[in-house]
């Protein structure tokens, strides 16, 4: 998918621009608002990757300004203001997500990865399938092989999260933020630790492991070795 | 300088205490001058009236005389009368008797004031006396005068005009000093404000205002400062205990990432090279981790969150984060209970009070788990409504608890008392508790659960949406 970055730290811009294409995202930057805003506007980009405070204009309202003409390319904030305050009026201007300063590499890319993919054209799925591990958003029934998993509440949402991103590495932030609604830092692995469970459940005594870690990065749901 | 002199001494006189006596003084003159006629011209008229009531009761006694005995009859009047002490003076010239006949004999003379009302000046003497008099012809020649003392009335007068110019200029001298005397005082205890703020300003945030204890204005106003300077000096005691303690606890970290990326750099062998990247990291990520805790308390401190409330249910709320941490609290060993607890309504930060909630939590599991008391019970964790409106979130554990002299200390920034120095953390999870509950109003409390901690996080008048949290700063 292609990336534009409007960051006014040129050499924030270049690595991310740099990290982007080396996982196979082409990615452009804008140095400040103004052109941010005309690029955004004159080229298909599937993602914007955009810095609250820029030169001239800034992030959010670029965002507002494209949402007002109906241009509805995700956004993510990069922004320093980490607070929840902070984060509601990224939300409420029109970004699709939100990411505090500094953040980590694959969090970014987990999350850019996440947005483009929603761009797509969403059908109202009710069931996701990976592999033999079938998720039914119906029945709220979960089968691995033709056997029913029981799962609790949390862990079927938990799941859900992982299999809708099927393929994409998820961040124990994204779960936390899209399983739990908690913008906050937990301090312990805790999201390891329901990970785990679910995997116990889902993987355990199957040849083929479907939930997998991705180190220093998050976890993904593939059909296929991580 | 001379000009400043003058400046100096307008501006004195220019102060509230001057101007409101030189007011009253210009109030007071003229009022005193119109007191001071009336009450002489009302007195002078009584006095005079009665005077006059004398003359003419005598006039009309000796009239009498007159016609019962004759001119002969008369004279005897005049002279038993004359001889009476503290009654007027008379003389009854006849033609014919040869000579005055009363106590009025030496010659006098008018020298001033007309009709009933005159000044004499006897002869004898010289001296100048104001009397009411009446002269009367009397039948067959011959000449009665009848003449009463008004010296005594005249002084009188002048005496009570006296009192009361004097009394009122006294005020006013009283006025003015006083005015001065407070003009002064307040000069000198702002001079003493103006001189402690310079200090102040200059470096020395332990000097307090200078008060008297009137519990006047000005000392009510540096009361008030005094605890502003309070406020401050405690403001900045912890930033620099933060800061002491941020060099401290970031630096390890730091060095440690450093030599983490010192040693990635050496490593040849690829796996190596990328295992010690992966550490400097993770290492990374702790430090950021920290600084983001730092960051929000300092602004939870500093009221810099706009802390919205939402209502919702502070009981799901607390066991939402519970069932987060059991399956955490399973792998460490230890049970977790969540007490039940009806549905709460609250306005509260939901994201700040469930990061509390989750520290609390964390904390308990992370200094219960291996301690031998852990099997003698469950980590319990309760909501209660308050009777206040407010509701205390309680979680209690069977862990090595907290020495009473240590509770105060456990809440303060990146104290980590001594046994728990090995563990990991930032060592800012209860002074992020304890933001969290001042910005609901409420605070935290460290009890003893025998054996282990009970850590008690109250919150204040949960159910009104939106309200602001009350400053309940005392001044004193």
């Amino acid at each position: 998918m292609r990336v534009l970055v409007i960051e006014d730290d040129r050499e924030t811009a270049q690595f991310l621009v740099r990290a982007l294409k080396e996982s196979g995202h082409p990615a452009d930057t804008a140095a400040d608002g103004e052109t941010g805003l005309a690029m955004a506007r004159d080229s298909a980009y599937d993602v914007l990757v955009v810095d609250r405070m820029l030169p001239k204009r800034d992030g959010l309202s670029i965002i507002e300004t494209l949402r007002a003409e109906a241009n509805r390319t995700p956004a993510l904030i990069l922004s320093a203001l980490g607070s929840v305050d902070d984060r509601v009026k990224g939300l409420r201007a029109g970004g699709d997500d939100y990411l505090t300063k500094p953040y980590a590499f694959s969090e970014l890319l987990a999350r850019v990865e996440a947005l483009g993919r929603r761009a797509e054209p969403e059908t109202q799925t009710t069931r996701y399938a990976v592999g033999d591990l079938v998720l039914d958003r119906l029945s709220h029934k979960v089968t691995r092989g033709g056997e029913v998993v029981p799962l609790q509440a949390r862990e079927f949402r938990l799941l859900e999260y992982l299999m809708r991103h099927a393929g994409q590495v998820v961040t124990r932030t994204m779960l936390l933020e899209h399983v739990w609604d908690y913008h906050f830092d937990p301090q312990t692995n805790v999201i390891d630790v329901h990970v785990s469970r679910l995997r116990s459940k889902i993987d355990k005594g199957f040849p083929r492991p479907l939930l997998h870690t991705v180190r220093g990065a998050g976890y993904v749901v593939r059909d296929g070795d991580a | 300088m001379l000009r400043s002199r003058i400046r100096v001494i307008v501006q004195r006189l220019m102060s509230p205490p001057v101007l409101s006596a030189l007011g009253a003084l210009a109030v007071l003159a003229p009022t005193a001058a119109i007191l001071a006629t009336i009450v002489g011209w009302q007195v002078d008229r009584i006095l005079s009236e009665r005077t006059l009531d004398a003359l003419r009761s005598d006039l009309k006694s000796f009239h009498a005389e007159l016609y019962r005995g004759g001119p002969a009859g008369l004279a005897a009047a005049v002279a038993a009368r004359s001889a009476e002490r503290g009654r007027g003076s008379y003389r009854l010239d006849l033609p014919g008797s040869g000579g005055a006949i009363g106590n009025l004999g030496e010659p006098y003379e008018q020298v001033g004031g007309s009709g009933q009302v005159f000044e004499i000046r006897a002869a004898s003497d010289g001296r100048t006396r104001t009397v009411a008099g009446i002269a009367v012809p009397v039948p067959g020649g011959g000449r009665l005068l009848v003449v009463h003392d008004m010296d005594d009335q005249v002084e009188f007068l002048r005496y009570l005009r006296a009192v009361i110019f004097g009394g009122v200029a006294a005020l006013t001298a009283l006025a003015l000093a006083l005015g001065w005397y407070f003009t002064r005082r307040f000069a000198r205890r702002v001079a003493g404000m103006t001189e402690t703020s310079r200090s102040i300003m200059a470096g020395d945030l332990s000097l307090r205002i200078p008060r008297d204890r009137s519990g006047d204005d000005l000392d009510r106003l540096a009361s008030g400062l005094n605890a502003m300077l309070t406020r401050i000096e405690d403001l900045m005691q912890a930033l620099r205990e933060v800061s002491d303690n941020i060099a401290h606890d970031l630096k390890t970290p730091l060095t440690r990432l450093r030599n983490r990326a010192e040693a990635a750099l050496r490593d040849t062998a690829p796996a190596a090279h990328r295992d010690g990247l992966e550490k400097t990291i993770e290492e990374a990520d702790g430090l950021i981790q920290t600084f983001n805790a730092l960051l929000l308390i300092a602004r939870l401190e500093a009221g810099a969150v706009d802390a919205t409330r939402t209502k919702c249910d502070l009981a799901g709320l607390v066991s939402d984060v519970a069932e987060l941490y059991q399956p955490v609290a399973d792998d460490a060993g230890l049970m977790l209970d969540m007490a039940p607890a009806a549905p709460l309504p609250a306005a509260v930060n939901r994201q700040l009070v469930g990061q509390a909630v989750a520290n609390l939590i964390d904390n308990a599991i992370k200094y219960s788990a291996g301690t031998p008391n852990s099997a003698a019970g469950p980590i319990v964790v309760s909501v209660l409504a308050l009777p206040s409106g407010g509701a205390a979130i309680t979680v209690a554990d069977r862990g090595p608890g907290i020495p009473s002299d240590d509770r105060d200390r456990a809440t303060k920034r990146f104290v980590r008392l001594e046994q728990s120095r090995s563990r990991p953390g930032t060592g800012l999870g209860l002074s992020l508790v304890a933001a969290v509950a001042r910005l609901h109003g409420g605070g935290i409390a460290l009890e003893d659960n025998a054996p282990g901690l009970r850590i008690t996080l109250t919150l204040n008048a949960p159910e009104k949406i939106g309200s602001s949290v009350p400053a309940n700063e005392s001044i004193g």
